[in-house]
């Protein structure tokens, strides 16, 4: 079956690949591009931990059919980092223990990202409302809220 | 397995393209078709997608309100004019669910999702579908009854009628993590009140059934009635008829057949 040319910017660089129909852009990011930041949990929208930015907005890209993003911007987790410095968020992930095996920790620092650039000073309410499609068994999710919050009250160095 | 995916300019012809394919599934948000490729299902073989402007399209302004297929509930949540719908639209998914799922999809989400389905039953809305031989308007109630028949049809909007009061429509999900878990049993009533009697009372009920119903003994119940103490009762009793809840992880049918009428009594008593 004939694969589909596709474009599209991702991590503020543009990129072609060529992609099976159905293929998710989830697997196109990871197999595709070699961006391995977004992870799959489930497949099904449970859990979060492919969550990326589309043009801004939180999306999953598991159930992200790649050809829809075609000339739109995708960041993933790879976007936050600036050689070795931390982004405000990961550095808050760090100090108040907020990633433990790290699985759910990429969905949740784009998630928490989506949140802050629309709402820079949430509230607990809404950082729980913004992480609330993803699922961490770890932590008990009191040190990631925790952590957003201390991310959004530290001022953020860049958006 | 790879799939041949279809874009079209027009809802005509991706309802041309869904309706000479039986393989071929209409992509909304992806939260259904693309976790259904995810988990292998090989009966679908094509993707429909269109890119009209009219399947995005919301007119909430006049008493008439009108969605297209293709609203994503964070659009409704950001639509003042549907506040109504907001706690329906609230109590889907994550921030990336709402992002993605559309009100279109939702009609097809089967147990123990499309709760925004149940909402627009009871909402008496009605669905704008184009087939192989043009568009028509079906009653939500027929549509979802008949909707595994459907998956040849393209949903293009939904439209109903404005609630008169905030008071006359509420909205009750019954879920394990809350607002957003899957639905143990998911309520919606719509009560217009006319002289202070009731008037075409609509209850409808999610994963009570295997698609949303109404309970329509609970609406005779209500009807011509005022809304006391002992209408809200004799609803709560009746809520139970004609229901045929099924056993699913979340919780059992006997289990959801216990609790239907004590929610139903708290929706309509305004209860938390």
């Amino acid at each position: 079956m004939a694969k589909t040319a596709l474009q599209f910017r991702h991590n503020g660089r543009d990129v072609a690949i060529f992609v099976d129909g159905g293929t998710n852009l989830l697997a196109a990011l990871r197999e595709l591009i070699g961006d391995m930041t977004p992870k799959f949990g489930c497949g099904q929208g449970g859990c979060g931990a492919c969550s990326v930015l589309i043009d801004g907005e939180l999306h999953l890209s598991c159930l992200t059919l790649a050809e829809t993003v075609a000339g739109r911007s995708v960041e993933t987790l790879d976007s936050l980092k600036d050689g070795p410095n931390l982004h405000p968020l990961q550095r808050a992930f760090a100090d108040n223990f907020a990633a433990q095996c790290g699985y759910c920790t990429p969905g949740m620092l784009m998630a928490a990202k989506a949140l802050l650039d629309r709402n820079p000073q949430p509230s607990r309410t809404e950082v729980i409302e913004a992480i609330s499609g993803n699922i961490c068994r770890c932590t008990g999710y009191e040190p990631i809220i925790n952590a957003v919050l201390a991310a959004a009250s530290g001022g953020r160095a860049r958006a | 397995m790879p799939v041949t995916v279809r874009t079209f300019a027009s809802t005509g012809e991706a309802a041309a393209a869904l309706s000479s394919d039986r393989g071929a599934r209409y992509l909304g948000g992806g939260t259904l078709v693309m976790r259904a490729l995810n988990e292998g299902d090989i009966s679908i073989s094509t993707i429909v997608r269109a890119h009209d402007h009219a399947l995005t399209r919301v007119d909430a302004t006049g008493s008439r309100v009108t969605i297209g297929a293709g609203v994503t509930f964070a659009r409704i949540l950001a639509e003042r004019d549907l506040a109504f719908l907001h706690a329906a639209a609230r109590s889907i998914g994550g921030p990336a669910v709402r992002n993605m799922g559309t009100v279109g999809g939702n009609l097809f989400a089967s147990n123990p999702y499309g709760d925004f389905a149940v909402a627009l039953l009871a909402l008496d809305a009605v669905v704008s579908v184009q087939g192989g031989l043009g568009s028509r308007d079906v009653p939500i109630e027929e549509f979802l009854q008949t909707r595994e028949r459907q998956t040849g049809t393209l949903a293009l909007a939904v439209s109903f009628q404005k609630p008169a009061s905030a008071d006359a429509f509420r909205y009750r999900k019954i879920a394990r993590i809350k607002p957003k878990g899957g639905s143990v049993i998911t309520l919606a009533a719509h009560l217009p009140i006319s002289s202070g009697r009731i008037l075409s009372a609509r209850i409808a009920l999610g994963s009570m059934a295997a698609t949303p119903i109404r309970a329509r003994a609970a609406e005779r119940a209500l009807e011509g009635r005022t809304l006391d103490a002992t209408t809200i009762s004799a609803a709560a009793a009746a809520a139970v008829e004609g229901t045929s809840p099924a056993d699913n992880a979340l919780a059992s049918g006997w289990y959801r057949r216990e609790i239907v009428g004590v929610h139903l009594r708290r929706l309509l008593s305004g209860q938390e």
